[in-house]
């Protein structure tokens, strides 16, 4: 029987083993590269939108994250609110900018502004603003630091693994309830005891690994 | 032969190819299927009604279960059609702190922390409101002020949409404790929380 293959194709077998691992880990690595990259998780992505609408502009002048987002404290659903709402104010304020015009024009015409959704969480994911804001997860530790964002952006993934730092610890990030809405906090040097003082005042039950149970999110 | 299926290797090979990218397409699209799934949330867009919304206005003349208001002192700040001098709950000071809270949040911006009338959206163009301690309001019964915080008065917009029934009362309650506080000397003030106000107003 004549001989196929030249002897060189022991060293090719072997370099094509090698190297084939290395490709098939290095896709791997790629691909989970690609899962965390701004270009999949939208961190740090403004949305454009309609109007645009700066939080940073509208907390300098003090107004709280409720006077809009009214529903936070009792609803699973902040509320992102009606032009109405815009109105209260910019019927005097600004009432001839042409920037609001898409606001004026909804208001007269009674249609409601279509705003992009930032953070849109999966569906088979349940999430309760309510729950974690009377638990005293404040808006900045998910949101981050919405008054300093012109336009918003997500400053985290919103991905399980994310939410699950928290729900392994969250004496590492609660804080007191009166401080929830205060964007400016920052964690003591003695977050952890403090955190878990507050979570029994909040009457959050962690025993049992509670807060990892599939079915608090995924129900 | 035993693979008759596959002529050559590089054919296998196209297949095996083929039938994982197919995998992993579907993959991807059930899992976008579960990522918006065939529901609707709050607010969303809906092409199935012609306004494009999925959030529907309540049929004319009809009330949702819970919310027929039958209580006029409650709701409507007024007894047999006149303005009230009470409050239909008690005020403790859960209640007082819960208004103070909320008028920071929905009323300082124009009436400013201590309701004499120049808040911030005041600065920034929008008509002056009356101060509260002008002597007309000072004499105003409660439910005139319930009834401004439910449907508004005059460029004010009503605030029924943006503060639930109790929480109006709430701030009416601290509206009141405001006027009281700019009239009040240091004797109105009980002997246990004289230590505590002294304590805060010495820098
Ligand atoms: C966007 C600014 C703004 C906000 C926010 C606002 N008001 Fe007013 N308010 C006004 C203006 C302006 C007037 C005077 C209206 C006029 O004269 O046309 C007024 C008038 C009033 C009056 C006096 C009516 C009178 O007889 O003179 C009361 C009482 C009042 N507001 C209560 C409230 C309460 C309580 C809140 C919070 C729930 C509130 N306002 C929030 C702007 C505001």
């Amino acid at each position: 029987m004549t001989q196929i293959f030249h002897p060189s194709a022991n060293t090719l077998a072997r370099v094509s083993i090698v190297a084939g691992f290395f490709s098939i880990a290095g896709l791997l690595v790629l691909g989970d590269a690609l899962q965390k990259s701004t270009y999949v998780t939208e961190v740090n992505m403004p949305r454009e939108q309609v109007v645009p609408f700066s939080h940073k502009h509208h907390m300098a002048m003090g107004l709280d994250c409720r006077y809009c987002h009214t529903s936070v404290e009792e609803e699973a659903f902040a509320g992102i609110p009606p032009t109405r709402t815009c109105m209260n104010c910019h019927k005097l304020v600004w009432n001839e900018a042409p920037i609001l015009q898409p606001v004026r024009d909804s208001w007269m015409n009674n249609k409601p502004l279509e705003w992009n959704r930032v953070h849109d969480l999966p569906q088979f994911a349940y999430f309760n603003h309510s729950a974690h804001v009377n638990a005293g997860v404040g808006c900045s530790t998910c949101h981050g630091r919405v008054d300093e964002m012109p336009l918003v952006h997500k400053q985290n993934t919103l991905y399980m693994s994310w939410c699950l730092d928290c729900h392994r610890a969250p004496e590492n990030f609660v804080r007191p309830r009166d401080q929830v809405f205060n964007m400016a906090w920052e964690p003591p040097a003695d977050q952890v005891e403090e955190g878990k003082k507050l979570l029994e005042l909040h009457k959050v039950d962690t025993s049992n690994f509670r807060m990892l149970d599939c079915y608090k999110c995924h129900r | 032969m035993k693979f008759t299926m596959f002529h050559s290797i590089r054919g296998g090979l196209a297949f095996l190819g083929a039938a994982l990218l197919i995998a992993a397409s579907t993959g991807c699209e059930l899992r976008r299927a579960m990522y918006d799934q065939p529901k609707l949330l709050p607010l969303q867009a809906s092409d199935f009604f012609e306004d494009g919304m999925a959030s529907r206005y309540l049929v004319d003349h009809t009330i949702a279960r819970g919310h027929l208001e039958e209580d006029e002192h409650l709701f409507a700040g007024t007894v047999d059609g006149t303005m009230v001098e009470t409050f239909p709950f008690p005020i403790t000071t859960e209640v007082m702190k819960r208004g103070q809270e909320r008028f920071q949040i929905f009323c300082a911006p124009c009436h400013d922390r201590s309701g004499s009338g120049n808040g911030m959206i005041v600065q920034r163009g929008f008509k002056q409101p009356t101060s509260y301690h002008d002597q007309r309001l000072v004499d105003m019964p409660v439910g005139y002020f319930y009834m401004v915080i439910k449907n508004g008065f005059g460029l004010m917009s009503g605030y029924a949409p943006q503060i639930p029934v109790e929480d109006r009362w709430a701030i009416v309650a601290y509206i009141r404790a405001l006027q009281y506080s700019q009239r009040a000397s240091l004797d109105d003030v009980p002997e246990t929380m004289l230590a505590e106000l002294e304590a805060e107003s010495t820098p």
